[in-house]
């Protein structure tokens, strides 16, 4: 089978992040960008049902992005997927991830071999609304579990059983593939690529995809247009309660129940 | 032109999920603003009663696509009844929770219906027939605003917590059944099982009130106080990245950039010093204590109220406390 790991270049999670002056954008002079960490578990969760002797044809990464997001395509065949298609065009820069699904959906079907299984991180740490996966899928027509936190294979890699976390509870599903499975953290570590491998992923080859090979694709047709971004609203001074450990205790209950009224 | 809100209904083990009341109290806002009507849909099997529910509420009319296949969530099947409710209601927005799943059904109606949608709205208001929203970008480092066209079906979802419940009105609702024509492909894939968490305390996305412990806990045994603290208030128990990578607690119970996003109405951080990326996830918070040694962590540049102090010594005070005052 032939798997598909969907990637995104977004910001390190431990960056600062700041809001240009006029609201247009973040500031990404300096800011350190790199594969998001649950395309990550995507990427290794394929190269794991390899390694334990599944019939895993070929691990394709694919991703929208600029210029730069070369690079998170290369720490994903670095870590040990074959091949990347990075889709590159001004035009297909959005914040809209049902776009960003649609034009993604629109090359892999150009794909005739067609995949056994497509791998998306459960949401992407910048826009956090995780819709990339469950838009894909319906782009393609395929079924889709969200959230995967188990997964075997049974039935030689036909059909597998996905455990998924909902609020407060697990939810086992059975299904056939081909399948999308977004993945959430704790299912697979991912594996830091080695110098050699690395140097490898140089040599890996990277299909570039243009807005030429895909002249039916209308950006006016997205339907939700970004206005502005703006900091968080600022955070009331910090009142410290003091004395000794029960008077701070009882003080701070109070200040709960009465001020706060949380309580 | 369309002018009705759609509310989607989630429920579980026939009890609505209580976000669902916050969504028909913004429904309402937005239908007054358009001059529209509130209505309901329920997707399920044998879920008819939920409907006298949500009619007390002030919802005018509620579509209901009751099918045995519709038991359990599976994307596809459910993607394909919504659509059906939306093409017998006709609405112009659907408003649904952000929920495991509120996000996953609102994406996939989305690219269904090549609607205008945004997932974990904080804020929606009508400027003529677009509906502009807010929502947190960077896991609520950033806040990011975007207009959803009018000329097309509108979904988001909305943050819980956010928005006061609607109020009781009584009355009844008319109720609409709608077919669903479940083609081969939407329920190839087998519900087997709805399997409870381990534990007892509720999700961390759950709780009105998230006490959470951090690398300071040094073991998962220590993470009893944090328990006790935690189901003397009715809450949920979260804690670090630090914490959950060193295995004190499970990563479900993880909050910040890699986690979960949490708002509740009250966040207790006991020995988190406040990484940016924790913070990302729990600043939403309405009131935030912070219990932490070091006077110059950064956590008390979000908190409310701080407590510079051992949590070992504060934690289980604490907990008497609120033990004496809700007893």
């Amino acid at each position: 089978m032939r798997i598909l790991t969907v990637i995104k270049q977004v910001p390190d999670s431990n960056a600062a992040i700041k809001v240009k002056g006029d609201g247009s954008g973040i500031e990404t002079a300096g800011l350190k960008q790199v594969c998001d960490p649950f395309d990550e578990f995507g990427v290794e969760l394929a190269i794991q049902l390899r390694e334990k002797g599944n019939d895993v044809e070929e691990i394709v990464a694919i991703c929208v992005g600029g210029d730069k997001a070369a690079e998170a395509l290369r720490t994903a065949l670095a870590m040990g997927a074959d091949r990347a298609v990075h889709i590159n065009d001004p035009k297909f820069q959005s914040m809209n991830e049902l776009f960003i699904a649609y034009v993604m959906a629109e090359v892999v079907k150009k794909d005739e071999k067609g995949y056994g299984f497509v791998f998306c991180g459960k949401n992407n740490i910048d826009l956090d609304s995780g819709a990339v996966g469950p838009a894909l899928a319906e782009y393609l027509d395929l079924p889709h579990v969200g959230a995967v936190t188990g997964l075997d294979l049974t039935n030689g890699g036909k059909s597998f059983v996905a455990r998924r976390r909902v609020e407060g509870a697990e939810e086992v599903l059975e299904g056939e593939t081909p399948a999308l499975l977004t993945i959430e953290k704790g299912l697979v570590e991912p594996r830091y690529p080695s110098l050699p491998n690395l140097m490898k992923a140089k040599k890996k080859p990277v299909q570039v995809v243009t807005s030429a090979e895909l002249p039916d694709i209308d950006a006016s047709t997205a339907g939700t247009d970004f206005i502005e971004m703006s900091p968080p609203p600022p955070r009331p001074d910090c009142k410290f309660v003091e004395g000794e450990p029960e008077e701070m205790a009882r003080e701070l209950v109070r200040l709960l129940r009465e001020e706060a009224k949380v309580v | 032109m369309a002018s009705n809100i759609l509310v989607y209904v989630e429920h579980r083990g026939a009890k609505i999920l209580p976000a669902t009341f916050q969504l028909i109290h913004l429904a309402q806002q937005l239908a007054t603003s358009i001059g529209g009507d509130v209505e309901a849909c329920i997707v399920g099997s044998n879920v008819g009663s939920l409907a006298d529910e949500v009619a007390k509420y002030g919802v005018k009319k509620t579509y209901i696509a009751d099918n045995p296949e519709l038991e359990n969530y599976r994307a596809m099947a459910q993607t394909q009844a919504l659509a059906a409710v939306i093409d017998a209601a006709q609405p112009k927005l659907v408003l649904m929770p952000t929920t495991a799943l509120g996000r996953d059904l609102a994406s996939r109606i989305g690219a269904r219906k090549r609607a205008a949608m945004m997932i974990d709205c904080t804020e929606a208001a009508y400027q003529g027939d677009d509906l502009v929203i807010t929502t947190t970008l960077y896991c609520g480092k950033i806040f990011g605003k975007f207009k959803l066209t009018g000329s097309r079906l509108q979904v988001v979802t909305i943050r819980s917590n956010v928005f006061p419940a609607a109020a009781e009105t009584g009355g009844s609702a008319e109720t609409v059944a709608v077919d669903v024509a479940l083609r081969p492909q939407d329920t190839r894939m087998k519900f087997k099982e709805l399997a409870g968490t381990s534990s007892g305390v509720k999700d961390v996305t759950e709780g009105e009130i998230v006490v959470s412990g951090g690398r300071a806990m040094k073991s998962e045994e220590n993470f009893k106080i944090i328990y006790e603290l935690a189901e003397t208030l009715d809450g949920a128990v979260g804690a670090s990245r630090a914490a959950c990578d060193a295995g004190y607690q499970p990563h479900t119970r993880q909050v910040g950039l890699t986690g979960k996003v949490v708002t509740p109405a009250l966040y207790i951080a006991c020995g988190i010093d406040g990484a940016i990326q924790h913070l990302a996830g729990m600043r939403g918070s309405k009131v935030i204590v912070a219990i932490n040694t070091k006077q110059e962590a950064p956590i008390f540049k979000v908190a409310n109220y701080g407590c510079v102090a051992d949590l070992f010594v504060m934690v289980p005070l604490i907990t008497q406390e609120f033990k004496k005052l809700l007893a």
